[in-house]
């Protein structure tokens, strides 16, 4: 079964790459990528039933902070529910579901993220007083007072000059550095995953 | 065209250099977080604590699915040294896609662990569909279920702030790598010991003794040197006039 699994793995990889570098295999590209597709939304119904599972299975324990699970079943059924009825599309789902409830949740966990990360810079230097840390503070600094309106414009110099020098030339370039780094990462761990070394699949 | 040659290229190295590093293997730099998680592993064990492995909310059918595959290969690792515990590693994904192979992973790593009955399905979840239901979820877990150190390596934005926020309240360590430069930057600063960069594709290399994994390394230091060669050439022909 493994290794079914690895050469459908394997010869799917091939095919789709192939498909990047030659039009001949584009054909078998978009086919495999619109199975793909299918497979991801049986995937996403997949997913909702293991939330449901699990969020379920702590409402019968009565495990810790439970009410919240049965709330998430409840507000899941809802949604399905009258999605399924009145279509996503809906008026009233957009005014309810979506921009009644949806987007201000969202919305508010972005505000708590805000606080959050301005703590989270107050609290580095505890964590670790290092240079990089010290850096990491300075440039942030440099940045937002280099960023802030004031009634007289922006603040000389730091504005004008050095707060561009700094997210143009030092930022840019460390922030393509780092991304670079990342592809190469991603190239090398595709490699792997064509060799079939690293198999996330096949389990059962 | 060349985009296929550095594909062959970094093929043909990577089985050059993992024949070369089966006779003699290499010894790799210390990275502060790898020595954290592999204690964190140890430790799950021995203080009836889990292990929260959140790998983020990345897809596999785009540019962050190297991400998404590292963390995998990263939990086959966890899973296959965490199903002896008597509290099993739990691991959440915040892609419909990248659930299914999360489960898939666990199962797979206590198959070789020989544990296999062992495994539970709810072990791999997936806890949100957007970044922030993700995050949300993930707190969920680190928060309610005897969590010792919270992994999170994977494709994570800014909502990474929300979970370790989280950790840090409930005193969990974190372990934090994101391709992602905001999530990145969001780890750093607050975490104790963030990876940066492509250090999220060595976890594979720092937990495994298979020497393709240190071989990647290597192929990827070769192509580091490669391009900042390129670069430095590329500035001086600009400066000389030449292009």
């Amino acid at each position: 079964m493994r290794i079914l699994t690895t050469t459908i793995a394997i010869a799917v990889g091939l095919l789709v790459l192939l498909g990047y570098f030659f039009p001949q295999a584009s054909v078998f590209q978009l086919i495999l990528l619109d199975w793909a597709i299918l497979f991801s939304g049986v995937a996403a119904w997949v997913g909702i039933f293991n939330l449901v599972m699990v969020h379920a299975d702590k409402v019968r324990r009565n495990a810790k902070d439970s009410v919240y699970s049965a709330i998430l079943i409840l507000g899941l059924l809802v949604t399905f529910t009258f999605g399924l009825i009145l279509k996503p599309q809906h008026p009233y789902m957009q005014a309810f579901i979506l921009n009644g409830i949806i987007i201000p949740v969202e919305a508010a966990l972005l505000g708590v993220l805000t606080v959050t990360l301005l703590y989270a810079a107050i609290r580095l230097l505890r964590r670790r007083s290092d240079v990089m840390a010290i850096v990491f503070i300075f440039t942030a600094a440099i940045i937002f007072l280099g960023s802030v309106t004031l009634p007289l414009g922006d603040i000389p110099i730091l504005g004008t000059l050095i707060r561009p020098w700094v997210s143009q030339i030092w930022a840019l370039g460390g922030a393509r550095g780092i991304l670079i780094g990342v592809a190469l990462g991603a190239l090398t761990t595709g490699l792997r995953a064509l060799f079939g070394v690293d198999r996330p699949y096949g389990g059962a | 065209m060349s985009e296929l040659f550095i594909l062959f290229l970094a093929a043909i190295l990577l089985g050059g250099i993992t024949v070369w590093k089966r006779r003699f293997p290499a010894s790799l730099r210390e990275i502060p977080a790898f020595q954290r998680l592999s204690r964190a592993l140890g430790l799950s064990i021995e203080d009836g604590k889990r292990l929260h492995i959140s790998l983020g909310s990345g897809n596999l059918f785009d540019a962050r699915g190297g991400s998404a595959l590292a963390a995998l290969a990263l939990l086959q690792r966890i899973a296959e040294r965490t199903s002896v515990s008597d509290m099993p590693s739990v691991a959440s994904a915040g892609n419909p896609t990248l659930g299914l192979l999360t489960q898939d992973t666990i199962q797979s790593g206590y198959k070789t662990a020989g544990v296999e009955e062992a495994y539970v399905h709810t072990m791999g979840r997936i806890t949100g569909l957007t970044p922030f239901s993700y995050a949300a979820g993930a707190m969920h877990i680190a928060r309610n279920e005897s969590v010792s150190t919270n992994i999170m390596i994977g494709h994570f934005g800014p909502e990474a702030g929300l979970i370790t926020d989280l950790a840090d309240r409930a005193d969990i360590p974190v372990v934090g790598a994101s391709d992602d430069l905001a999530g990145q930057s969001v780890l750093f600063t607050s975490t104790q010991e963030p990876l940066i960069g492509e250090e999220l594709f060595a976890a594979g290399a720092y937990l495994n003794s298979d020497p393709i994994h240190a071989a990647s390394l290597t192929v990827q230091d070769i192509f580091r040197w490669l391009i900042i060669l390129f670069l430095l050439a590329g500035a001086a022909a600009k400066f000389l006039g030449v292009i």
